[in-house]
């Protein structure tokens, strides 16, 4: 049977972690379907109808699948469900709200987050922050599935020609009403997909110091993190949290500043390529992590680090 | 209106988690556990509206073993009514502790059920959701702003490109962000008088659902380790190594 995967997209561009999806989805069975649910919404199915890796699109047009209410989301998926041995999404917060709301009308014990797929029924996945893997078997006949999107590459985006078929939408919910959504608007790279995070954490004392952190993050075409004290303590909003709760990042390279690595927050980026931990208390658990340590006052090392950056003839972008 | 609050007893959050040599699960003997932490800020949250006047009742259930009450008498502790503790011998799966919380919703009436949104020892972020969907009713998940209208809430949810604000009509469940609120402490006094608030228990058998395991967990191992960094000595050295040596500047 095959996989059918849920579209993340803003209704004109395919959100990019549906991409890192697609990858595991067609690990789990070559034949994929993928389905869009939206609003005026033809451009995503185009676009994913080019994806190499899938074998057809599902098109529902309606006005109710405009924002993603898990409760209309859920009614249009279990329509379709009954064709696919495995429902799959990624594990941010779109699939993480909506997923287990199908896998319970469908009776299904939903596997989350998986980081590898070892065969069509058993995954790996992190559980306790990361601190342990397990390998779980799904027993269920009909399989629904989250996949850590940053733990598979993402999949190609043209070359493909899939049939895209429409199909007509399900009841909508009459208990649930989007009112408004407050997107942190932004030239930088995507914190989930950056090449290059800077963080900052407690060390950094207020919102107005993270300036420096910005001016580094322009000149690296970096992403800007920050740990889950720095965001409870409102320097920064939470869509720039990492860790367990917030987002997860494998960037190339990860600079920590002033953050000391609570357990939470190694969650969420110690798997990225290169750490760097910027601390002044050398005993802080973040450089347990980093392959590169300083001992430093960040308040110091900052301005030097970015008068350093620009002696460089030439950066990486 | 009355509101439910599911809290689960965990591995404490500051606990660092070591996995057993036989790869059956992780150290959990004579290991420290506490309330998982955004279930604490489910209960304060309840607290809070019932302090406003806008509920009447708040009842917190916890489900798994003896020692689980300890979850529900801190919430006692810190203000709710009564508790309900289903006892289950075995770790059981997000879907059939969904099942028995619908049971328990269907003997018990609220009009609201809070819990957190993700337990932090099998990180699944998948209860709240699954009883709403057994339920039919609304879902708010994520949420770090709550407030209560005529027969509604207003919810604001933390999601990846920021902030959503969403209205869902009661009843509904509402899973918890730990930004929603400062979970306070319960004080000695408090400590004392919860201890003779009621528990009811009942057990998981009596109930009439299937909790049987769907998922086998095959082994569970250590994540590969990183192979132990440098300290550098100042800036200048930092950027040659991002430079010459990791080549990733």
């Amino acid at each position: 049977m095959s996989v059918l995967l849920i579209a993340e997209h803003n209704n004109k561009e395919v959100r990019p972690f549906t991409y890192n999806a697609i990858t595991a989805a067609s690990q789990i069975n070559e034949d994929l379907h993928v389905l869009v649910l939206g609003h005026q919404a033809d451009d995503v199915a185009k676009s994913l109808s080019e994806v190499p890796n899938v074998k057809k699109v599902i098109h529902v047009d309606n006005e109710i699948y405009e924002n993603y209410i898990a409760e209309n989301y859920t009614a249009a998926i279990i329509k379709h469900a009954e064709s696919y041995s495995h429902i799959v999404s990624s594990a941010n917060t779109f699939g993480k709200n909506l997923m287990p709301r199908i896998a319970a009308l469908l009776d299904t014990s939903q596997v989350s987050d998986i980081i590898k797929v070892i065969s069509e029924d058993t995954f790996l996945r992190p559980i306790y922050a990361g601190n342990a893997f397990a390998t779980v078997k799904s027993n269920d006949k009909k399989k629904c599935v989250t996949i850590r999107p940053t733990s598979f590459d993402p999949a190609d985006k043209s070359g493909g020609s899939a049939e895209i078929t429409k199909s007509d939408p399900a009841e909508a919910s009459s208990s649930t009403k989007f009112l408004k959504k407050e997107e942190v608007k932004s030239d930088r790279p995507e914190l989930g997909t950056a090449r290059i995070v800077i963080s900052g954490g407690r060390g950094m004392q207020n919102g107005e110091n993270f300036k420096l952190i910005s001016d580094i993050a322009d000149k690296l075409n970096a992403a800007i993190g920050a740990s889950r004290a720095a965001v409870d303590a409102g320097y920064i909003t939470n869509d720039h949290q990492v860790g367990q709760t917030g987002k997860v990042v494998v960037p190339d390279l990860y600079i920590a500043v002033g953050i000391s690595g609570a357990i939470q927050h190694l969650a969420g980026m110690k798997e990225s390529k290169v750490i760097v931990a910027i601390n002044k208390d050398g005993e802080a658990p973040i450089f347990s992590v980093a392959d590169y340590g300083l001992e430093a006052d960040l308040f110091e090392a900052l301005p030097q680090f970015l008068s350093e950056l620009n002696k460089l003839n030439t950066i990486q972008k | 209106m009355k509101i439910l609050v599911a809290v689960k007893r965990v591995i404490d959050y500051n606990v660092q988690i070591r996995v057993k040599e036989d790869g059956s699960g992780v150290v959990t003997d004579n290991v420290k556990m506490s309330t998982n932490p955004p279930d604490d800020n489910a209960i304060e949250e309840a607290v809070k509206i019932k302090e406003a006047g806008k509920a009447k009742e708040i009842v917190a259930i916890t489900i798994g073993e003896e020692k689980a009450q300890e979850t529900v008498r801190k919430a006692l502790a810190v203000g709710a009514d009564r508790g309900i503790h289903v006892k289950v011998d075995n770790v059981i799966e997000p879907l059939a502790v969904s099942k028995i919380l619908k049971k328990i919703v269907e003997k018990e009436n609220p009009d609201l059920v809070f819990m957190g949104k993700q337990a932090i020892d099998d990180d699944c972020n998948q209860t709240g959701q699954m009883l709403a969907a057994l339920l039919n009713w609304p879902q708010a998940t994520f949420a770090s702003k709550i407030e209560v209208k005529n027969n509604a809430l207003e919810v604001t949810r933390e999601i990846d490109e920021g902030l959503e604000t969403i209205e869902v009509n009661v009843p509904a469940i509402v899973t918890c962000d730990l930004r929603l609120n400062e979970p306070r402490y319960a004080s000695l006094p408090n400590i004392m008088k919860a201890k003779k608030k009621p528990i009811e228990q009942l057990n998981a058998s009596d109930l009439g659902v299937d909790i049987n395991p769907r998922i086998e967990q095959i082994k569970v191992e250590e994540p590969p380790k990183r192979k132990a960094g440098i300290k550098v000595a100042s800036v200048e050295e930092l950027v040659q190594k991002l430079k010459n040596e990791a080549k990733v500047i």
